[in-house]
């Protein structure tokens, strides 16, 4: 491997590894508080991205609007799922997990019902041209991912640490029931979690939009790849989930390209089945799920 | 047991004969094409109660279809490369299928209910795209194609049965189906049976008493593998070709939704999920690609308002007119 293609490697490793931390941040988040475990985050990345479609395709906003718009709106859709699965199901993980697999199913059929199945999306690159860097081209579109994770993940942490609806959804996390006894609304941190998770995914999804094909079950891959991530940083742990997803974007960007995908997503796997033998808390985790 | 005997004809014996009963005739008053469904309706039970016997202990996994995979791809295997007759690749794939299990339950007795449950679908996964990566012998993501046919004897012997002739092969998945669901009936009302119950009610009591929880738990998920395994081996002969998309996550879903809508808790519960779950899945033919959407709102409606399936809906019923009627007494 020459010193160009690992550069262009590297690059490519830091955008795929901020695309899911993006995406499992949501998810360690929503299984941190009441563990709320969904299974429709890929779906909720996938709506995300077709945010992006309607509004900047068809509709002809800038890219930039398109994007910050997919918060609120994919958010809104991870509320929906809050009342309509997790309420109700509190207290069983493995039902509202399945439950969402169902949500999953019906997203993904509107979806195609409203916008094709078959036929691929395409989104035009609003960001044209790439950076080079000593030699490598890495293209602006991707390369814009890495500032936004910054920006969305450092804004999650600075939510959570310093402002108070933040501080009472870590006091959530730690103990509900201590939780509760402040004050807290139980039901109202489960809906802020979910909106909070939802909006992740959205953005992620929002930003993949012009480089990966957009299609009803894009998210899946994903969604995998994310709780992969969640399973090896630890379940709950928003830390051990950024760590996590550069371990594993740099895992698959280089074993991509040295063998192929098919052997990155199994050695990806193998590292999870290593990591769950050594420490089944995941990496830096302290709850046994 | 304190239940009379007639009581238990009228519950469990007079069911049983009316199924198989019809099952033995169907042959005679269904088309061609409903006996193929049939038979892979035969098979579904056996993959379904497998997957019953593994949640008695609590764990839900997300590979067991999977593991119905690798029972197919090693009968495929063995069939076709390895002129293995049915005989022998059918025990064979299931022990192989078992083998794989224990791999399998190494990372995973150290995880328990959530965690289990996504790392079991990481692994196969990992198990899937083995399938694709290796174009020998498992032919990459065209699969393994033209497994031979069934063959007992040779055309002219008093016993050669011609395997060609679908309703054969009919019978011997009944013959089989009927097989496992007996073993896995008495398993689950065995001594062994009872402690990996005891595992789901509480885990650390069982420990306390002399049952190793982890070894139970490994030996549950290779059990239920060696069904699974069988399940597969059927599935192989009756396709005749199989490749990684047949053993997708979607299909497992459908497993889970069998599963849930029929109830784990009894015997009973899965065959009704089944059962209850073809029907709806023939009856939605004209409305093909609005299908998922249907069994998404059934497995939510399901999980949400009915937890415990159909299995629990005649005590529900009862309990509901009971205090019904209590009620009425107290005003």
């Amino acid at each position: 491997m020459g010193l160009e293609t690992f550069i262009q490697s590297f690059a490519n490793a830091l955008v795929l590894g901020s695309i899911y931390a993006m995406v499992a941040v949501g998810l360690a988040l929503a299984f941190g508080v009441m563990q709320m475990a969904n299974f429709a985050h890929g779906e909720l990345f996938m709506a995300g991205a077709y945010v992006v479609y309607v509004l900047y395709s068809l509709a002809g906003l800038p890219f930039f609007i398109a994007v910050i718009a997919a918060f609120p709106i994919v958010a809104l859709l991870g509320v929906l799922l809050e009342r309509a699965i997790f309420r109700p199901t509190r207290g069983n993980v493995l039902a509202g997990f399945m439950a969402t697999a169902g949500a999953s199913f019906i997203f993904q059929v509107l979806v195609g019902q409203q916008w094709g199945v078959g036929l691929m999306r395409s989104v035009p690159v609003p960001y044209k041209g790439s950076a080079e860097i000593l030699g490598a081209a890495v293209s602006w579109q991707r390369l814009a991912i890495i500032p936004a994770t910054i920006i969305m993940v450092g804004g999650l942490w600075f939510f959570l640490k310093k402002i108070k609806a933040g501080k009472a959804l870590r006091a959530c996390a730690q103990d509900t029931e201590a939780a509760v006894l402040q004050g807290i609304s139980i039901n109202k941190m489960t809906m802020l979690a979910m909106f909070l998770s939802g909006g992740f995914a959205g953005v992620g999804g929002a930003l993949m939009a012009p480089i990966i094909p957009v299609t009803p079950y894009m998210g899946h891959v994903y969604a995998i790849t994310a709780f992969i991530v969640v399973i090896v940083g630890g379940m709950a742990s928003i830390e051990g989930a950024v760590l996590a997803a550069f371990i594993l974007g740099f895992i698959h960007t280089f074993v991509s390209t040295m063998y192929d995908s098919v052997t990155a997503t199994m050695v990806g796997v193998l590292f999870m089945a290593i990591v769950l033998i050594v420490k089944p808390t995941g990496l830096l985790g302290n709850v046994k799920v | 047991m304190l239940k009379s005997s007639a009581n238990s004809f009228v519950e469990f014996w007079l069911p049983v004969f009316i199924i198989v009963g019809f099952l033995c005739v169907a042959p005679q008053i269904v088309s061609a094409y409903r006996l193929e469904l049939l038979t892979i309706f035969l098979i579904n039970v056996i993959l379904a109660q497998s997957y019953r016997l593994m949640t008695t202990t609590g764990d839900w996994t997300l590979c067991h279809y999977i593991l119905m995979g690798v029972g197919a791809y090693a009968t495929g295997i063995l069939a076709k490369k390895f002129g293995v007759p049915f005989y022998a690749a059918m025990p064979l794939a299931a022990m192989i299928t078992v083998g794989v299990s224990l791999l399998f339950a190494v990372p995973l007795s150290r995880t328990i209910g959530f965690a289990f449950f996504i790392a079991s679908f990481a692994l196969g996964e990992f198990v899937r795209h083995v399938w694709l990566k290796f174009h020998n012998p498992f032919g990459g993501a065209r699969g393994v194609n033209g497994i031979p046919k069934l063959e007992i004897g040779q055309s002219g012997d008093w016993y050669f049965v011609d395997f060609w002739d679908s309703t054969n092969f009919y019978f011997f998945t009944l013959i089989f189906t009927v097989l496992v669901l007996v073993i896995l009936y008495r398993i689950d009302r065995s001594r062994i049976g009872n402690a990996w119950k005891a595992i789901y009610a509480d885990s650390e009591l069982c420990e306390s008493i002399g049952i190793n929880v982890t070894r139970a738990r490994v030996m549950v998920f290779c059990v239920a593998g060696f069904f699974a395994g069988i399940a597969g081996s059927l599935m192989a002969y009756l396709i005749g070709s199989i490749d990684p998309h047949n053993f997708e996550m979607v299909e497992m879903v459908y497993l889970i939704i069998w599963v849930v809508v029929g109830g784990v808790k009894t015997f009973w519960g899965p065959l009704i999920g089944v059962i209850s779950m073809s029907l709806v899945f023939e009856l939605s033919r004209p409305l093909e690609e609005w299908r998922p959407l249907l069994f998404g709102l059934i497995l939510i409606v399901f999980l949400v308002y009915l937890p415990g399936g159909l299995e629990t809906l005649i005590p529900r019923i009862k309990l509901f007119f009971v205090e019904l009627f209590a009620k009425k007494e107290a005003s």
